[in-house]
């Protein structure tokens, strides 16, 4: 920068620049305005659904690729000086432009909105951090949270470690694994209603007999079928086990990454030196891997504070299962109290950013491609 | 010898024990979903009554036959029945006959009806049925049997529609960011400008902002400008969310192509755009493919960012699922039928392309 300022002088600096700015803002206005026109016309029209599909698709993809390619045209028409100053920030313009949209401006605004009243008006001071940090409610679902972290980590990461661990030495590994991170694809909700039917049900009562499997079990056992999902604290077990059933096979493919690049002539030294397999996976394995079980355990971690789908779509946060993320849902669009919501989604901000800031590192380290 | 055929041993019974507690897992790991598979495609009126376990072969006790006891029995005392000798009250509790078969008494007494059960192998006669996914797709009215019989009638919850939208939805917010992130990534990687540094790091910093944050800002702009309920309001937020990962895991790729490759390019005269298309998308395949999937499966079974943007005319198949669940909550094989029907494309692409598959989703477990 410093050296196009020197050899152009200051009028020419200011031109670069102002143009510079124009382009990054003139692109997506752009991208914005035809995308607009298509919209309307999707709104508007009637046709079948289908169609209306098919032309949002292709109008949406083929819109915002045939912007770069008029506004790249546009540039490289100017002289050629000008040219190369100005491209760059057409092709990294739409991208900081929306970043700043949607991430770097609302951080500013919650953040600004969490010290106001519950319309946005009123600055009310530290009110809502007091509420989010003091009330019962809010206590709740720290405790919630807390539980989640710990105990959904704790079976993710350790269950995904005994899989992992276990089909290295079996033939049928890529199946076992297969299965155990097949969940991984399915939504929370779809998850949700595949575990509610588990918990579902009926009651006592004559010519009632238990649909749900979990209740099913319990009776064959001689025990007393229970609405598991309203059952404070343990409902919250429950949930958890949908998680545990969901994130395992995460856990079980990154742990099991790391054990097959443990060099197997460590492992074969050991074994001559008349370790026993126990000996071999507390002094070997375990040290080895160390990071890697960090980086997952963290990853959990994140995942288990943000939890909302799983809680919202079962219990939607009663009978004492109520979460940060559901709280901040409840606030925002069940009681309208955009204050209250923002203080929440600022702490959720502050209580995920260090262990964010490890996992980062971590990833820059592991290079997932 | 002996110890050698000992250590072989050894190892076959621990590879047997190994193959069978990772069968015992998986088998607890399919099992709920293999019973809500089952159950999609049983009549309501079954759901209602027993456990989709009954669908297989087991044994139960099926009622057999009747007897209707003469009018010359003397039902308050000690009734002799096939052979038995027993009260009212011990055949209502029913009794079960030496050769195996059990009497119980229906009804009350002026029944003078003996019920007879036998247990049999059962379950080889399964009703199965498609009008289940007929029902869930549809948007109309439709018609069901309840646990006693009786037709009840609903509105449908057009799962169809809501897979269509779903569809509408997730492609161009799959394709949309990716476009723009790799013409940034490139640039980060290969163009010089001032302020690229700060930028790029600007950029991976925005990776720890929960999407919570942005929600409430967002929808302020949206329900100003009208944007709420629109295919764009979700297109641009599922962009705005998913950019910083998108542009942090395709620099990291882009940056590492051969320099050599494009400064061949370059002596040949060839502009940034043209190498940007020609020759950088079709080397980032891989890249582009495994976040591709990743973003794919988010924007599909995110739930939180539809309800937030999406009103009920666009309405995608996780918030109708998820409404489903919440006015028809004892309805299972609506339910059933359609939790299948929101995961069908999800499944799919995991059996179809699961090498890309858990790199992406590998790769995206940092999203933010």
């Amino acid at each position: 920068m410093s050296k196009d300022s020197l050899s152009g002088g200051p009028l020419a600096w200011l031109a670069a620049n102002v143009g510079r700015i124009l382009i990054s803002v003139f692109v997506p206005v752009i991208t914005f305005l035809v995308l607009w026109q298509g919209f309307i016309f999707l709104r508007d029209s009637n046709a079948p659904q289908l169609v209306i599909v098919l032309v949002a698709i292709l109008w949406g993809v083929g819109g915002v690729a045939a912007l770069y390619a008029v506004a790249n045209w546009l540039v490289e028409q100017l002289p050629a000086q000008w040219s190369m100053r100005l491209q760059p920030f057409v092709f990294v313009g739409p991208a900081l432009a929306i970043l700043f949209w949607f991430l770097a401006l609302p951080t500013l605004r919650t953040l600004d909105l969490s010290f106001r009243d519950a319309t946005g008006q009123r600055y009310i001071g530290i009110g809502n951090y007091i509420f989010a940090l003091t009330d019962r409610v809010m206590l709740e679902a720290f405790r919630n949270n807390l539980l989640w972290m710990v105990f959904g980590t704790l079976f993710c990461v350790g269950l995904g470690l005994l899989i992992a661990v276990l089909a290295d030495r079996s033939r049928f590994e890529s199946v076992y694994k297969a299965i155990i991170f097949m969940p991984m694809a399915i939504s929370f909700v779809g998850a949700g209603v595949i575990w509610k039917f588990v918990y579902t049900y009926k009651g006592e009562g004559a010519g009632i007999s238990e649909i749900g499997l979990l209740n099913a079990i319990v009776l064959a056992l001689g025990g007393q079928s229970q609405p598991w999902l309203q059952l404070p604290p343990w409902n919250n077990f429950f949930l958890i086990i949908i998680m545990v059933w969901l994130q395992t096979g995460f856990a079980m493919v990154v742990i099991s990454s790391a054990i097959k690049g443990i060099s197997s002539e460590v492992l074969e030294a050991a074994r001559v030196d008349g370790a026993n397999e126990f000996q071999v996976f507390w002094h070997i394995i375990i040290p080895s891997i160390r990071g890697t079980l960090l980086t997952v355990t963290t990853t959990i971690i994140i995942f288990s504070l943000k939890l909302f789908d799983i809680v919202r779509v079962m219990t939607g946060g009663n009978n004492g299962t109520n979460v940060i993320a559901n709280e901040f849902y409840l606030q925002r669009f069940t009681y309208s109290n955009a204050g209250r919501a923002s203080a929440i989604a600022i702490i959720l901000l502050l209580a995920v950013i260090p262990v964010m800031i490890y996992n980062l590192r971590q990833f820059r380290e592991r290079r997932a491609f | 010898m002996a110890a050698q055929s000992g250590f072989k041993r050894a190892k076959r019974i621990s590879g047997f024990l190994v193959n069978l507690v990772l069968t015992l897992i998986c088998l607890v790991w399919l099992t709920p979903a293999f019973g809500v598979f089952v159950t999609s495609f049983r009549n309501s009126e079954d759901i209602f009554k027993t456990g989709w376990w009954t669908v297989f072969p087991h044994r139960a006790e099926v009622k057999v036959g009747e007897i209707k006891l003469p009018p010359d029995v003397d039902v308050n005392s000690v009734m002799t029945v096939e052979g038995v000798q027993a009260t009212f009250e011990q055949l209502r509790q029913g009794i079960v006959l030496p050769d195996g078969r059990k009497l119980v008494w229906f009804g009350n007494k002026r029944t003078r009806t003996i019920e007879v059960y036998e247990k049999r192998w059962v379950g080889f006669d399964t009703n199965l049925t498609l009008e289940n996914y007929r029902n869930v797709l549809s948007g109309q009215e439709i018609r069901f049997k309840g646990a006693d019989g009786k037709e009840i009638l609903r509105m449908g919850n057009n799962l169809g529609g809501a897979f269509l939208n779903s569809i509408a939805v997730a492609v161009p917010s799959t394709i949309i960011p990716i476009l723009i992130a790799a013409f940034a990534a490139y640039a980060f990687a290969w163009m010089n400008f001032p302020g690229r540094k700060v930028f790029f790091i600007g950029v991976v910093a925005l990776l720890v902002v929960p999407l919570q944050i942005a929600l409430v800002p967002i929808l302020q702009d949206y329900t100003r400008l009208n944007l709420n309920g629109t295919y764009l309001a979700i297109w641009l937020a599922h962009t705005g969310f998913g950019l910083p990962l998108a542009i942090y895991l395709l620099f990291n790729y882009i940056s590492e192509l051969p320099r050599e490759t494009l400064e061949a390019a370059f002596i040949d005269g060839a502009s940034h755009f043209t190498i940007f298309t020609q020759l950088i998308l079709p080397l980032s395949v891989p890249a582009l493919a495994s976040f591709a999937i990743f973003q794919f499966l988010w924007v599909w079974n995110d739930y939180l960012v539809a309800l937030v943007f999406l009103g009920d005319k666009t309405r995608v198949i996780t918030s109708a699922l998820a409404a489903m669940v919440g006015e028809k909550g004892q309805d299972w094989h609506l339910l059933t039928s359609g939790a299948f029907v929101s995961m069908i494309l999800p499944l799919t692409v995991f059996f179809a392309l699961q090498r890309y598959f858990v790199r992406g989703l590998l790769a995206g477990s940092v999203k933010g």
